[in-house]
């Protein structure tokens, strides 16, 4: 047993209501740069949809995640020669038209223009060419609120085993839910995997998956190599780009700005704990439907003594133990089995995993139907008008059961919570059924329906004291001086600039900032 | 060595152009390295077409390089057996079939660059000025080969020896280039574009190809980094 501690996510997708603006704070913090405005962290998908880039899900298309071949996980898109032999025109990018062409408006022109009859256009402009578009044809989110029409809707990976899939495009049948995405800061990333140079790596202390952009080489077999499509290539820079967690707030305490910023409060951060020595094991369960609970298998429980003891081992320090144990994470998805991972089948075992929607009231309300009953308010399981195999795709690589016992918890706390509130009568009946107790539903209707700050957000702060060898070696590094003076190199006018200046006492290792290590 | 353009063109500037190049790189290497990339335009635009224009221009270029390389510096076509006339009639197959194949992906590529807007505003003026460079030395180095066949087939093959000789004499820093007075020009010309492809360098997104990630064939697929503990 290895273990190591991960910075992981849960979106609650019940409360998401698709305001996009864990999307625009994230822009406006770290992708509003040249080559990077078609470049979006964080997204939020109108499900059903083929999303961003298109079709992302469909892995027969795009190649991404891995595979198991003879027993053994392999990259999707080919083995590490032939990923070499492909490195000269990579034949699973993605191309730009596949997100969309970023664009501006001629803004200038509505004042600029000199007086005519007609009011003047401001016409849309590419941030790529510069020039002007004929016509937007798409964009990050051009199927926001199931826009555009059904039939490309419809492609969306998830419904292909969907049955009556044609009549959903009804407006009487039609379904619609969110689907807010970032990078799954993976425990078995393809990027990771799949980066030529080595210039991807995870951080051992939180298993937050960063490119060195200096290592980067634009190789960009990562950006095909992520079955969620969440790498992104920088035209501008050539160099490729993902979500890094917001490490530098996530190292001081504070949650991710996208959560940080959710008006819905959906987004929970916290620790979990798992176990680095199974990961190929786990990832390479010959079944995909057993991938879901394979994942759960490598997460570790923080109160099992034995696992304290080796974290300790580990360098897992107290504080991360301490947020590990009361990890709304490990709440939602081990105590409660509520939480699911976001296609498990892509063998990567993600990070960021989602609490299943429950769909609008299945119950027409009108004055001739007053709702008397928590049945009549409270969404049936059966009634439900987003298909299970929909979240089954989605969720469990098809597998129906982890969906159902997890939306009939939530329904379940909902109706006790009704019971509770509105006809002063706990509904004990509805939990059983369900196989929740009084206690552990009030705690779900807490962490779910209040969702206070402290509670959603458990992240302990780094321990950049116990990542340094000798902490006075450390001491007047820093200011107001020549170069790089905080990265590894150190430019100071000379034309080849020495490295970090190593303290010549006897005993004391040379600092090395950053050690590179292979597992 | 007494002064004249011969002896400043093969005698100087093959080192002047030799010391930029590893200086240059070594310099960008430890100072610049956000800048080190191969600055692939792929995801912009065209990529069933680039899988032709990239795949050909590549897999030319290279074996160019590695033909020029073998045929010079080394003596494995001799010890294969190869007289001097059968060096040549190699080389200059090898040579213009993969001059050809080059040429077609240069020349695509040249295209889209130029030619898609998307690619066009996004290029940097150098990318686009060493493309037409890397065209114009091959251009010279497959019209080389108008002296280069006829020479073969006549069995007149001492200009291939001269300028052997000639090259070595610059790789083990004896540069001797009254050898090559009386070369034909066009030679001349093509050693001088391919020179200046040395000097540019550095300067340029070519600078990739000494980053090739060959160590991908045998590090293990995960990595993780550690900031350095001292509690262990």
């Amino acid at each position: 047993m290895k273990v190591r501690a991960q910075f992981a996510l849960v979106f609650n997708l019940d409360k998401c209501i698709g305001c996009h603006t864990c999307s625009v704070t994230c822009k406006n913090t770290w992708t509003n740069r040249r080559g990077t405005e078609y470049i979006w962290f964080n997204n939020v998908e109108s499900k059903p949809g083929i999303g961003y880039p298109k079709n992302w899900e469909n892995q027969d298309q795009w190649h991404g995640g891995w595979i198991r071949k003879n027993g053994k996980l392999t990259l999707k898109q080919g083995n590490r020669f032939w990923e070499l032999m492909t490195i000269f025109a990579n034949p699973h990018l993605p191309e730009i038209l596949d997100y969309y062409e970023p664009f501006t408006y001629d803004y200038a022109h509505l004042l600029d223009s000199p007086l005519a009859e007609t009011a003047p256009v401001g016409r849309p402009i590419s941030l790529v060419s510069g020039q002007v578009m004929e016509k937007i044809e798409w964009s990050a989110n051009w199927e926001d609120q199931l826009g555009g029409s059904y039939l490309t809707r419809s492609v969306d990976y998830n419904l292909r085993d969907v049955p009556g899939k044609d009549l959903l495009g009804e407006f009487e049948k039609t379904f619609l839910f969110y689907l807010p995405r970032m990078c799954n800061h993976c425990l078995n990333p393809a990027c990771v995997a799949a980066c030529p140079s080595g210039a991807i790596y995870k951080r051992e202390e939180d298993g937050i998956v960063l490119i060195d952009q200096d290592r980067c080489r634009g190789w960009r077999m990562c950006i095909s190599a992520c079955p969620y499509k969440k790498v992104y290539f920088n035209w501008d820079s050539g160099k490729s780009e993902k979500c890094i967690a917001c490490y530098p707030r996530v190292e001081s305490g504070l949650p991710t700005i996208c959560s940080d910023t959710c008006v819905g409060r959906i987004r929970y951060n916290g620790i979990m704990l798992y176990d680095a020595d199974r990961i190929a094991e786990l990832a390479g369960k010959e079944d995909e439907q057993d991938l879901y609970q394979a994942q759960m298998d490598i997460f570790l429980n923080p109160h099992d003594p034995e696992v304290i003891a080796q974290a300790r081992l580990d360098g897992v320090p107290d504080s991360w133990m301490d947020a590990a144990q009361r990890s709304p994470i490990y709440k939602m998805a081990m105590d409660w089995k509520i939480a699911l991972p976001l296609h498990p089948e892509f063998r990567t075992l993600p990070m960021v995993w989602y609490i299943p929607p429950l769909s609008p009231m299945g119950r027409e309300i009108s004055p001739r139907h007053i709702p008397k009953k928590a049945e009549d308010i409270i969404p049936r399981l059966e009634s439900l008008r987003i298909p299970i195999d929909y979240l089954a795709s989605l969720f469990t690589a098809g597998d129906h059961k982890p969906v159902i016992k997890s939306l009939s918890k939530l329904i379940a706390m909902r109706a006790y919570q009704r019971g509770l509130h509105v006809q002063g009568i706990p509904n004990k009946e509805v939990l059983a059924g369900a196989g929740l107790d009084e206690a552990t539903a009030q705690e779900m209707y807490r962490y779910l329906a209040i969702a206070n700050y402290e509670d959603r957000f458990v992240i302990p702060t780094s321990h950049q004291e116990t990542m340094m060898d000798d902490p006075y070696d450390f001491q007047g590094q820093n200011g107001f001086v020549f170069g790089n003076d905080s990265s590894t190199g150190v430019s100071s006018g000379e034309l080849f600039p020495k490295r970090r200046k190593e303290t010549p006492v006897a005993n004391v290792q040379p600092l090395h900032f950053v050690r590179h290590r292979e597992s | 060595m007494n002064w004249s353009w011969n002896t400043f063109f093969f005698g100087v500037y093959p080192f002047i152009a030799g010391t930029i190049f590893l200086l240059g790189s070594v310099i960008r290497y430890e100072r610049e390295q956000y800048g080190w990339s191969s600055y692939s335009s792929q995801l912009l635009a065209s990529k069933h077409y680039m899988m032709w224009a990239s795949n050909l221009w590549h897999v030319g270029i290279l074996t160019l390089f590695l033909g020029h390389f073998t045929g010079f510096l080394t003596n494995i076509l001799e010890w294969l057996g190869a007289n001097p006339v059968e060096h040549q009639w190699i080389a200059a197959s090898a040579g213009i079939t993969a001059g050809v194949v080059a040429m077609i992906g240069g020349v695509m590529l040249l295209l889209r660059r130029v030619l898609d807007p998307k690619v066009r505003y996004a290029s940097r003026s150098m990318d686009i000025f060493i493309l037409v460079w890397l065209l114009i030395t091959l251009t010279f180095g497959l019209i080389t080969q108008f002296v280069s066949v006829p020479d073969a087939i006549s069995g007149h093959v001492q200009d291939m020896e001269i300028l052997i000789r000639y090259v070595r004499s610059i790789a083990i820093f004896q540069p001797d280039p009254q050898l090559i007075v009386n070369i034909p020009m066009i030679y001349k010309i093509h050693m001088l574009c391919g020179m200046t492809v040395f000097l540019l360098f550095p300067f340029s997104r070519l600078v990739h190809i000494w980053t090739v990630p060959f160590n991908y064939l045998i590090r293990p697929y995960q990595l993780v980094r550690a900031k350095m503990r001292s509690v262990i």
